[in-house]
């Protein structure tokens, strides 16, 4: 059998129906043989956007993210969706086309090392030298990309390889000898865990992405309902426990919130799970306690101790270790902890520009109107903090945005993927003026594709974000940040075919989203906002 | 900060020396010697790395490597229970005059003239690392003109062995 249709047939195997791709020369082969097969090839418009489609349908499906890219070009466009996919630990498989293998080093047209560009911020990858290794590499390669801390996984597949002729024989089960994740977590830990937690005043459990990715919200309501634990968590933790919880004590970091903050620098004992401890969720070390017992179960053993030291380490999977810590914990006394908590909440009244509409009230609004299985996708900048912020998380609602990388352009693409993989669920794509800019051509993608988000535009004429920052950093000045010559955005939608709609009276934000909400087809809704809007 | 040597068992193919070199230069580790070669499994190589680091970073440097698909297994090798040598080739200025002394020390050293020339003599000498040094400042006054060192190169005393 011919490579390529091997590859096509492997990932039926592998379950996959959806692939996101981009053609080109090196990748002929594979697109002939995508042609004649069942799965849905989908063209984005330019091949991050194909990464970042791909992360969108992975989160809110649970399958493995494929994308498709030719050499060179077409695989170096790759390179910023494949970093963001990383440092969020995405599960996705790419495939690029490389040139002849006999003609690799000679820097033929097209050709690029591209194993070797995204060495540093991907999981794994493979350059096909021997045909007949495919099969095992391609498995390896979904393996690989969703076992552990996911992430993303490449394969590099020279055009002649690609046309090779090879026994079709894909291996049931995969052995790699340096590559073995350690899933459940250590008895005696676990148990030393339980008598720590026990013993302290004032506990605090910080989730991270990893219970979200792991698929432990569930484990951890458990857990807390048990224990009496209250929980804050970081941005990629949003999702991980209902807001209106009476246990979620809100989101850490720059962009958190007071309470929440206080509570993790006076807790005695901090259980971490699935977070990094990165410095935007932690701003630095100084926010908690030094003499705080710091409890940190990851799925990465490489995360643990690479900010700070832990007093009990735990390597292994969220899901199981949280199930192993309900099995033995007691309820805890924290009653009044939680009150104290509770009591450095700071309704600050919102103070925001007259004239413009309040991006966060219609965030609020919209999470008023969604249903409890919408996917909302925020972009990077002020309206991802508008978002998490003020997006209710309850039912099965999924929040995505791009945390660990902060890729601006993220919010569309992925909210295309997520709407791909959930045709029946609403999803909505929030952005700025900034942001849309670097993908809005992903538009074309989504009327091709006969897909149904609603696009939330908050136009603040600049990047609102860096902005904040000038202007508020004595020692800077505002500039490079204005977007003054912004283009009719919803003149551009409806280019496309999309109906669209200006907003600027806070009158008419229900109406407009009951409209679009209702209306069963994409949707584009502009709000003009003023650019002194505030991130907090 | 202390030198450490560890030794790596890796999958034999290409490029995954780069990926570790890359791993040392992105995340800021200091690297004194890197020294790889084939093992007496065809499929694995094996690494001698000398990192200069303190406890938390050498822990980070060994988990990080860990990570790597292609690392298989890794272990630190302590002075007192391993084999520490290096080789160097020791191109050096030998006339008439000074030949005989020069060979005299390198037989002090337990090393090996291994090529002569009317101005040269090229000296081989395996040892540790101190050994080396002491050898090489030894012959500095008559001239060294190419020193090239294989970096260090280390196995465990005794039966235990790193197997894959």
């Amino acid at each position: 059998m011919k490579l390529s249709d091997v590859l096509v047939r492997c990932l039926c195997e592998e379950k996959v129906d959806t692939v996101f791709g981009y053609p080109g020369a090196a990748v002929l082969a594979v697109y002939e043989s995508l042609r004649t097969s069942s799965l849905h090839h989908v063209l984005v418009r330019q091949e991050q956007a194909a990464v970042h489609s791909a992360s969108g349908y992975a989160r809110t499906t649970g399958k493995v993210g494929v994308c498709i890219a030719t050499s060179g070009p077409g695989a170096t466009n790759l390179i910023t969706g494949i970093a963001t996919a990383y440092m969020d630990s995405i599960p996705i498989v790419i495939i690029t086309g490389q040139v002849k293998l006999s003609l690799i080093g000679r820097d033929v047209f097209q050709e690029v090392d591209i194993t070797g560009a995204t060495e540093p911020f991907i999981k794994h990858s493979y350059l096909v030298k021997n045909a007949q290794d495919f099969p095992k590499i391609l498995k390896e390669a979904f393996y690989i990309a969703t076992t552990g801390r996911p992430g993303p996984v490449l394969i590099d597949l020279p055009m002649d390889i690609q046309e090779e002729q090879i026994d079709y024989i894909y291996p049931k089960e995969v052995k790699i000898r340096g590559y073995k994740p350690t899933i459940e977590g250590h008895v005696g830990q676990i148990k030393k865990i339980v008598k720590l937690l026990e013993h302290s005043k004032r506990p605090l459990v910080c989730v991270g992405g990893g219970v979200v990715l792991g698929n432990a919200a569930d484990e951890l309501k458990e857990f807390i309902y048990k224990s009496d634990i209250p929980v804050v968590h970081t941005l990629m933790g949003t999702g991980a426990l209902p807001t209106f919880s009476e246990y979620n004590c809100g989101m850490i970091g720059l962009h958190g919130y007071v309470h929440s903050n206080w509570a993790l620098k006076h807790a005695d004992t901090i259980l971490f799970i699935g977070a990094r401890i990165a410095d935007r969720a932690v701003a630095n070390l100084g926010i908690f306690d030094e003499n705080a017992n710091i409890i940190h179960i990851d799925i990465d053993p490489a995360e643990i101790g690479k900010i700070t030291s832990a007093t009990i380490p735990v390597v292994g999977d969220a899901k199981s270790i949280l199930k192993g810590l309900t099995s033995l914990i007691r309820k805890v006394d924290t009653l009044n902890w939680r009150e104290e908590i509770e009591s450095k909440k700071k309704i600050k009244e919102e103070v925001h520009p007259k004239d413009a509409v309040n991006p966060k009230l219609v965030v609020r609004k919209l999470s008023e109107m969604l249903n409890d299985q919408a996917i909302v996708a925020a972009d990077v900048g002020q309206n991802q903090f508008w978002t998490m912020r003020n997006m209710e998380i309850k039912g099965s609602r999924k929040l995505i945005c791009s945390g660990g990388f902060g890729t601006m352009g993220y919010s569309l693409p992925a909210a295309i993927g997520a709407s791909i993989g959930n045709k029946d669920k609403q999803v909505v794509s929030i952005l700025g003026d900034g942001s849309f800019q670097m993908s809005l051509f992903e538009l074309g993608t989504l009327v091709q594709e006969g897909i149904n988000p609603l696009i939330i535009l908050f136009n603040n004429s600049g990047l609102g974000m860096v902005r904040e920052i000038q202007r508020r950093n004595g020692d800077l000045k505002e500039h490079g940040v204005a977007l003054s010559k912004n283009p009719d955005f919803t003149a551009i939608a409806r280019a496309y075919g999309i109906t669209a709609k200006t907003i600027s009276d806070e009158k008419e934000i229900e109406a407009a989203l009951d409209e679009a909400l209702t209306s069963h087809k994409p949707y584009f809704l502009e709000f003009i906002v003023s650019d002194k809007e505030s991130t907090l | 900060m202390k030198k450490h040597v560890l030794s790596v068992l890796v999958e034999n193919h290409s490029g995954v020396l780069s990926r570790i070199s890359g791993l040392f230069s992105r995340r800021g580790y200091n690297i004194d010697s890197l020294s790889v070669g084939e093992t007496e499994d065809p499929t694995v190589s094996r690494m001698t790395i000398v990192a200069d680091a303190d406890e938390s970073t050498l822990e980070q440097i060994k988990k990080q490597l860990n990570k790597l698909v292609d690392v298989i297994k890794i272990i630190e090798l302590k002075e007192d229970t391993a084999i520490y040598r290096e080789l160097a080739l020791v191109k050096i200025t030998a006339d008439k005059k000074t030949r005989a002394e020069i060979i005299e020390i390198a037989n002090i050293f337990r090393a090996h003239i291994v090529d002569v020339s009317k101005d040269s003599l090229v000296i081989e000498a395996t040892g540790d690392q101190g050994k080396i040094t002491a050898l090489t400042s030894m012959l500095e006054p008559y001239g060294v003109k190419e020193i090239i060192r294989t970096g260090l190169t280390a196995l465990q005393r005794g039966e235990k062995e790193l197997k894959n």
